[in-house]
């Protein structure tokens, strides 16, 4: 059998949770108290936006919602990073998520998550499942301070399919023979372009899509 | 229907195989769903199951007798001591079909066993479902199995599915001669006495199976459900002629050298339909008016109801089975009391093979329980099962045609056969070939890690059971030279299970002839209930 890997989005595949809880943390852990204040009302007043752009289109959403990253100083982004990882990941980890994950590792597979998340933000979650490799966002910084910018290509949509196509051919790994996992519809390209896709917890139109193609479909609790 | 008086003297009552003359009835035959009232043509040999067989006056009191006067062991109480690991493996809802009124015979065998472990001081007492790759039981069909009183002391902790994907819930005991890999539940292998509760439906069921599949792994299971052991299993209802059955037995024989094993296998009479379906176990010619009427309502109320809700109806509808043997002590000489009374009931002597066999499809199979009878399991009805209803040879000749009756509907269940979906629409329309299907892509379908969650924590069959099912036809596809199924409502699943379609079963009948000349001998095997024909030359 071909060396193979399973990716799995992260956001509502393998947690509960999505970029903006994790942004929310951040915000709530600026470190002074007004600035804390300030960042979460700010947060939340923004929550509605987010809500309408990610429905509208996942990487502007991604864009524009990186930007509020800008000015948090690195070191400070890691520790909390650590933090969030408890707090918030962790608590929102499905419970069957690892038990899936072993099956893969189990039929061979290598384990690889694939977010549109930031890389130092995932990477405590990528080390606590066992994962192989971590494709995500990585955030720019100037001077130990985050710019706000995301280093291109941003990991969303058709650009991670790439990112997949592009790790397999690295790693010489059948693409064909490889898992995807997803829960959203806006991963359809990179479900699509794995010979074993998956929908996970599926949003409406990525159900009727698994139905459509006869995917299965995982309900993890 | 024709008036019948006339005819009554044209077929004798005892007998189980009646020859079609002119003016002989139309059959009431199973499609699905649905039924189908047909015309045979004169000459046509229908062979019907035995009667029921009388039941035990008392169940219980049977179980109670036979646990205590067993086949070379000694009697259950002698085997029970205060402290002990007691685990009852329980066979899964796949047996008896439909399923049985309650109380099931299994949850009268628990009654009587578990009292008799607490009156000995046997305290760690689990209770597992010998489901092996089969899908998970749900709480309902497991409190309908073993009564409420049961599951609630029971269930969850003490009495679950078998996991045959649990990394830890597996222990390897030993290879035998032929490298068979023998596997069995950690539970089970950490017991000090097992007790085998079993429901015996045909004579493939039980012995060293019960034990050797239904507990067990992949690992174990790829030593005998692949396309050679098939091939060379003339037979899988007569030991002797089964190579599934040696596999087996081996196999079953290193589990009793490491394992204490108690099984207590019970028979049942083939009562499939009682109260107001009854009728449909008589002979055409035995229908009252009132049975005609009841036909006539029942085929016009599934004909007009959605397909699902007709599925609810017949699924809803338990059969009032009569227990006529309870047997039990050691694997071999329990099993062998177990066929002797399973042939007994089933087996119905026919003389000669016929050029074309003609098999009704009901809605139901031993995997499609409370589900879809999806495509790959009418061909597992057909060539595999019903196919093999007999004992020696087949009923229809070398290259003759096999007609079944269903609409072959292109439907399927995904939450109970999910890897079915894939196996149908990927894998079969590139091969048919067993062999290459075993070699390419089972693997690929058994490790897919979505397929092994679906069965660990849904309720979906195994990714490999597909290929089983498969592979399960494979005696019929090597020995038949054409398959016709007649009344298929669409071309495309014919078609990639490589059959013939027509709409009626008239027309399948002459394309028959077509194929195997006008003078073909034509048999109908008018199941269920369940018969066994016993060819002789």
């Amino acid at each position: 059998m071909p060396a193979k890997a399973a990716f799995y989005d992260v956001d509502g595949t393998l947690v509960k949770t999505n970029v903006v809880h994790v942004y929310a943390y951040y915000a709530m852990n600026r470190g002074s108290i007004l600035g804390m204040a300030g960042r979460t009302l700010s947060t939340v007043a923004s929550l509605p936006l987010f809500g309408v752009l990610d429905s509208f289109n996942r990487k502007v959403f991604n864009e524009f919602f990186y930007r509020y990253y800008e000015g948090l100083s690195e070191d400070r982004l890691l520790t909390v990073a650590e933090d969030m990882f408890e707090d918030v990941l962790k608590p929102a980890l499905y419970e069957q998520s690892k038990d899936l994950i072993a099956e893969a590792r189990r039929s061979g597979c290598r384990i690889v998550l694939v977010t549109g998340a930031l890389d130092f933000a995932m990477r405590p979650l990528a080390r606590y499942l066992g994962a192989d490799e971590l494709i995500a966002n990585k955030m720019q910084f100037v001077g130990g301070n985050a710019t706000g910018k995301v280093i291109p290509p941003i990991i969303e949509g058709a650009n991670k399919a790439n990112a997949i196509r592009d790790y397999c051919a690295k790693e010489g790994l059948s693409l064909a023979h490889c898992h995807g996992y997803s829960d959203s519809s806006s991963d359809y390209a990179m479900l699509a372009i794995v010979g074993r896709p998956t929908a996970v917890n599926p949003d409406m139109r990525l159900r009727s899509i698994a139905r459509a193609y006869n995917w299965p479909i995982l309900d993890l609790k | 229907m024709r008036p019948i008086k006339t005819l009554q003297k044209l077929y004798d009552e005892e007998s189980q195989v009646v020859i079609t003359e002119k003016g002989s009835p139309p059959r009431a035959l199973f499609s699905g769903e649905n039924f189908l009232l047909e015309d045979l043509p004169v000459g046509t040999r229908v062979i019907f199951p035995r009667p029921p067989m009388e039941g035990v006056p008392n169940v219980k009191a049977a179980i109670r007798w036979a646990i205590n006067h067993p086949e070379g062991m000694d009697p259950l109480h002698a085997l029970l001591r205060p402290g002990m690991k007691l685990t009852c493996v329980i066979d899964d809802i796949s047996v008896p079909l439909p399923p049985m009124v309650t109380p099931d015979v299994r949850q009268s065998i628990l009654e009587v066993v578990l009292e008799l472990a607490a009156d000995s001081g046997v305290d760690d007492v689990h209770l597992l479902i010998a489901n092996a790759l089969h899908r998970r039981m749900t709480e309902g069909e497991m409190r309908r199995m073993v009564g409420t009183k049961i599951f609630d002391a029971y269930y969850p902790d003490r009495y679950y599915n078998h996991d045959a994907e649990d990394p830890d819930g597996i222990v390897e005991l030993e290879r035998t001669a032929h490298n068979e890999v023998v596997a069995v539940n950690r539970r089970v292998a950490e017991s000090d006495l097992i007790v085998y509760v079993n429901v015996n439906f045909v004579p493939m069921n039980g012995g060293h199976k019960s034990m050797g599949t239904g507990v067990t792994n992949y690992a174990s299971l790829r030593a005998h459900h692949n396309p050679k052991t098939i091939r060379d299993s003339d037979s899988y209802m007569e030991p002797k002629a089964s190579a599934l059955y040696k596999s087996n037995s081996r196999i079953g024989t290193v589990i009793d050298k490491h394992l204490k094993v108690f099984h207590i296998e019970t028979t049942l009479n083939n009562r499939m339909f009682g109260g107001p379906t009854d009728f449909l176990a008589k002979k055409e010619e035995d229908y009252t008016e009132a049975d005609r009427l009841k036909f006539q309502a029942l085929r016009f109320t599934l004909g007009k109801i959605p397909r699902a809700a007709a599925r609810k109806v017949l699924n809803a509808i338990p059969a009032p089975y009569d227990v006529t043997g309870v047997f039990a002590g050691a694997t071999e000489p329990v099993h062998v009391k177990t066929l002797e009374m399973s042939w007994k009931q089933y087996s119905v002597p026919v003389q000669g093979q016929s050029d074309i066999v003609i098999f009704p499809i009901p809605f139901i199979s031993p995997y499609s329980v409370n589900s879809i009878l999806n495509p790959l399991l009418v061909q597992v009805m057909g060539l595999g099962y019903f196919f093999n209803l007999n004992r020696g040879i087949p009923l229809v000749k070398k290259g003759g045609v096999l007609i079944l009756l269903h609409p072959a509907y292109d439907e399927f269940d995904p939450e109970h056969h999910p890897s079915y979906i894939e196996f149908f629409n990927r894998i079969l329309p590139e091969t048919r070939d067993s062999m290459k299907l075993e070699h390419k892509y089972e693997r690929e379908f058994a490790e897919n890690p979505s397929y092994v969650h679906l069965y660990r924590k849904g309720n979906a069959y195994h990714g490999v059971h597909p290929f089983y099912m498969w592979y399960w036809g494979e005696n019929g596809r090597q020995h038949v030279g054409k398959v016709i199924v007649a009344g298929a409502e669409n071309n495309h699943v014919p078609a990639l299970l490589g059959w013939d379609r027509t709409d009626t079963l008239t027309e399948a009948i002459e394309e028959a002839r077509g194929f195997m000349g006008r003078s073909a001998t034509i048999s109908l095997l008018r199941i269920a209930p369940t018969l066994l024909a016993d060819v002789k030359l």
